[in-house]
């Protein structure tokens, strides 16, 4: 019998719902498991590093990798796992785009730490104790992986063959995904194997979309009762469905809110935020600078709503440091 | 020519070093990573010169700090933002989040949507629970912990119960899932959590729906009990293994309750019971800062959590310890019972059976578990029956000022707290989360430690230590579904003991098929 083809999954700073969706494909994952020789996988398997360090380079097909670098540890994994695998897909948001996780380059890695392990109202810890990669306790050395400065997408530490979009990607995205890498005929490296279409494109409400919409200030979903049948933009709501890429089926919208932006730009966009910024601001009612910017005023966190899955891998990248602490990244 | 003398000096000296390396050599054992846990996972052992267990750390080397980065986000994205927490229990923060914006806001939801918010979590409560059963708990009991490796896994599951039970298994998960999605737009991170309500309306198509996966969830729950009496309580050697000390610590209880003191998922009053069983204290979800607070190691990115009034006294147990519990069996000591007809017989048998309350013993939480199956499926039909749910009215627009807001629920692994502060316009200045594996963090350390302790001795390491360590864990239910769902095989476990500098003595491996083997 012919050798199934090696198939390995890993998780880095992530939050195990791409694991799930693995898991979701139900029946269908008895064809995956059929299909492949699943040879690592943590969460379900024999997740010995040292295995994988044993096998020869490149003996693994495809290694599906979810979560984006955060840690010393995973920045180790992702190069190990590069190396053993002729294919590496980032799995999901966190990997492709830096995902939520991501947000935290707003902030620097001191502020974070004081802020979870000092700063806490609920955290007494009056010494200042924080976790450190290594760690004499009565003799015993402890150690921790180091946690960096700067989150990163799976694309910035390694090469990466092709991304797959979504938080988490439905499981009809990673189903498609599946059927493309073992046809055998690949896109080209870098594709993001989902469609290449804006998500307005396929959303149900695509209808009641005026073609001459225009806008005069952005409402927030608790302000507004929000009709279930209406495009979210017409309503005033902030819905990334035009600058976010297709392929989902607008489950969001399908549960009467507006798209976040989780599967990131089409393949010609560069930076999803500024995307949006320009998609809104030629939607706005005024076309005078004063105005515009009163109206998107009206958005609380510009920032954190139109970079919410991708500020890692957009043109910002993350708030800038003082130079003190600027890459490389030091680790506690 | 060597000076003898200078030989012989050289000698005398390495052979004292080699004699103190030996005295003060602390053998290690590393279990890394260990699986299903959402996230990472480490236990890192240590064995004095006799080869005994010195001490054992339970480690989880891993932070991303949700609590900095939300920071200036708008509030109404808490619910969606938090559920990447995890993506296993999603639901739970969605949920928790929510509560916190109608606190936030000082707004009261309509009955409808409060009842909505209430189904859906307990469908999630229901698909959850069944999972932890039948695929990660339940190979311990329903194979047997002592049972070949390679059966001890949930295709032995279904070889011993059939496949006709797995195959309903598979199903039952997949249709509850469908029905969250139904109601929440997605499944993994759902989006109707709003302050005031919900953002969508149940149809009474979809009310269909629920009401009838929700009747067949009821006969589910039952037939896993029927199935736990069965194959567990028959079995006088499970009972005793869930009786051993080994397994059991004397500690805190947390949980919420309705006003009857009935277990309540989505919303009550925390009540906290004493290792003795007494009232020790029931507060309101926003006094927690009084009654909680949160330990910091150096050695772990968990923060643990124990009862600030009682104070922080080390790992140790007893009434001295503020060191708690919380999940299925800790919820079901701080209760007077369950609120459902069902889930109330399974409850009174539990409590009978095993002695009375509280219930210390850590694997009797997989009985807990299936009495809250139970309850969580009965909830799940009674709000589905109810004509309410489908009533449109699921929003009441909030009109005051935001100001600060604690939402809590009880997710599948225990109380979840979310508490925010933010500025006029609704922006978070300030958020503290408090999740449901840290209450039961330093007790899991405990656990672990104790199992270590009692099972290892030596480098000699027997074979069934691999199972019984994992089931110190196992019980509390560490969070992940994901592992094991469709997938043959057992948790593969890798024990490696080294010496002082690092090198590996022995390993012992278990690998996806269940087959041991020394490296």
């Amino acid at each position: 019998m012919a050798e199934k083809p090696k198939v390995a999954f890993y998780w880095c700073a992530s939050c195990g719902g791409c694991d799930e969706t693995v898991v979701d494909l139900a029946e269908a994952v008895l064809d995956v498991v059929a299909a492949v020789d699943i040879v690592f996988w943590p969460v379900a398997m024999d997740f010995k590093r040292k295995d994988v360090e044993a096998m020869p380079d490149d003996a693994i097909l495809a290694t599906f990798v979810n979560g984006a670098i955060r840690t010393t540890e995973q920045e180790e994994m992702a190069h190990l796992l590069r190396r053993k695998s002729k294919l590496l897909l980032a799995f999901g948001s966190c990997s492709h785009l830096g995902g939520i996780p991501g947000l935290a380059n707003l902030f620097d890695r001191e502020s974070i730490l004081q802020a979870v392990y000092c700063e806490s109202p609920s955290t007494v810890n009056e010494e200042g104790v924080l976790p450190s990669v290594r760690h004499n306790d009565n003799g015993h050395s402890v150690e921790l992986p180091g946690f960096y400065e700067t989150v990163r997408t799976l694309g910035q530490v390694v090469d990466v063959d092709f991304y797959i979009p979504g938080c988490p990607p439905t499981a009809r995205i990673l189903r498609t995904a599946l059927q493309t890498l073992l046809g055998g005929e690949l896109p080209p490296k870098g594709t993001v194997l989902a469609p290449d279409y804006a998500l307005c494109e396929e959303c149900p409400r695509k209808d009641s979309k005026p073609v001459n919409l225009s806008i005069s200030q952005f409402k927030r979903p608790q302000e507004v009762l929000i009709d279930e049948e209406k495009c979210l933009l017409t309503q005033g709501l902030l819905c990334m469905g035009p600058a976010t890429r297709g392929g989902c089926e607008a489950p969001c919208v399908q549960g009467n809110m507006p798209c976040t932006g989780c599967c990131g730009p089409t393949s010609r966009v560069r930076d999803q935020g500024g995307k949006i910024l320009s998609s809104l601001a030629s939607l706005l009612e005024s076309k005078e600078e004063g105005e515009i910017d009163q109206a998107l005023a009206t958005i609380p966190d510009p920032a954190g709503s139109f970079y919410r899955y991708g500020l890692p891998s957009s043109l910002l990248r993350r708030r800038k440091l003082p130079d003190s602490n600027l890459e490389p990244p030091k680790v506690r | 020519m060597p000076d003898p003398k200078q030989g012989t000096l050289q000698e005398a000296w390495q052979e004292g070093a080699a004699k103190a390396n030996t005295e003060y050599v602390r053998r290690r054992i590393t279990i890394d990573p260990i699986t299903r846990l959402e996230g990472h996972g480490k236990i890192d052992v240590f064995l004095d010169e006799a080869g005994k267990v010195e001490r054992a750390y339970f480690q989880v080397p891993e932070l991303r700090g949700f609590e900095k980065f939300v920071q200036g986000r708008p509030a109404e994205d808490m619910p969606q933002i938090t559920s990447r927490i995890c993506g296993v229990c999603p639901t739970a923060h969605h949920m928790a989040a929510t509560k916190a914006l109608d606190d936030l806001y000082h707004v009261d939801p309509p009955p409808a949507a409060k009842k909505i918010r209430e189904l859906v979590y307990n469908t999630f409560m229901t698909e959850d629970h069944a999972l932890h059963f039948y695929f990660l708990g339940g190979p311990d009991f329903v194979v047997g912990p002592e049972a070949p490796a390679a059966e001890r896994n949930v295709l032995g599951v279904i070889a011993k119960v059939g496949v006709d039970v797995g195959k309903k298994v598979i199903a039952m998960r997949r249709r509850l899932r469908e029905l969250i999605a139904l109601a929440g737009g997605k499944v993994i991170h759902p989006v109707l959590g709003l302050p005031g309500g919900v953002a969508k309306r149940v149809t009474s198509e979809a009310q269909k729906q629920f009401r009838e996966v929700a009747g067949e969830a009821v006969d589910f729950a039952q037939f896993t009990l029927q199935l736990f009496e069965d194959v567990v309580l028959k079995n006088s050697d499970y009972v005793s293994l869930i009786l051993s000390d080994i397994y059991t610590h004397r500690t805190y209880y947390m949980g919420m309750v309705d006003d009857s003191n009935h277990v309540n998922f989505y919303d009550g009053s925390i009540r906290v019971v004493t290792p003795e069983g007494g009232e020790w204290k029931k507060f309101r979800p926003q006094e927690y800062l009084d009654n909680i607070a949160e330990h910091v190691e150096p050695w772990s990115y968990v923060k643990f959590c124990y009862l600030k009034p009682v104070g922080w006294k080390g790992f140790t147990e007893g009434a001295d310890s503020g060191i708690y519990s919380v999940a299925p069996l800790a919820r079901l000591n701080v209760a007077d019972g369950m609120a459902t007809p069902l889930a109330q017989q399974a409850y009174a048998q539990f409590c009978s059976v095993l002695g009375g309350k509280p219930v210390h013993h850590t694997l009797a939480n997989h009985w807990a578990r299936v009495v809250e199956l139970i309850y969580a499926a009965e909830r799940m039909k009674e709000l589905a029956d109810d004509p309410q749910i489908t009533d449109p009215t699921v929003r009441i627009l909030p009109t005051q000022k935001p100001t600060e807001g604690v939402g809590v629920v009880e997710a599948p692994r225990g109380s979840l707290i979310h508490h925010y502060w933010t500025d006029d316009r609704g922006v978070i200045e300030k958020a503290n989360l408090i999740v449901a594996t840290q209450g039961n963090a330093a007790r899991i350390a405990m656990s672990v430690e104790k199992a270590a302790k009692g099972l290892i001795s030596g480098t000699n390491i027997p074979e069934g230590v691999l199972n019984k360590v994992e089931m110190a864990f196992r019980a509390y239910d560490p969070c992940h579904g994901c592992a094991t769902h469709s997938l043959p095989g057992s948790m593969p476990l890798l024990i490696r003991v080294r010496d002082q500098s690092g090198n590996t003595l022995a390993a012992l491996r278990r690998d996806f098929n269940g087959s041991v083997h020394r490296d």
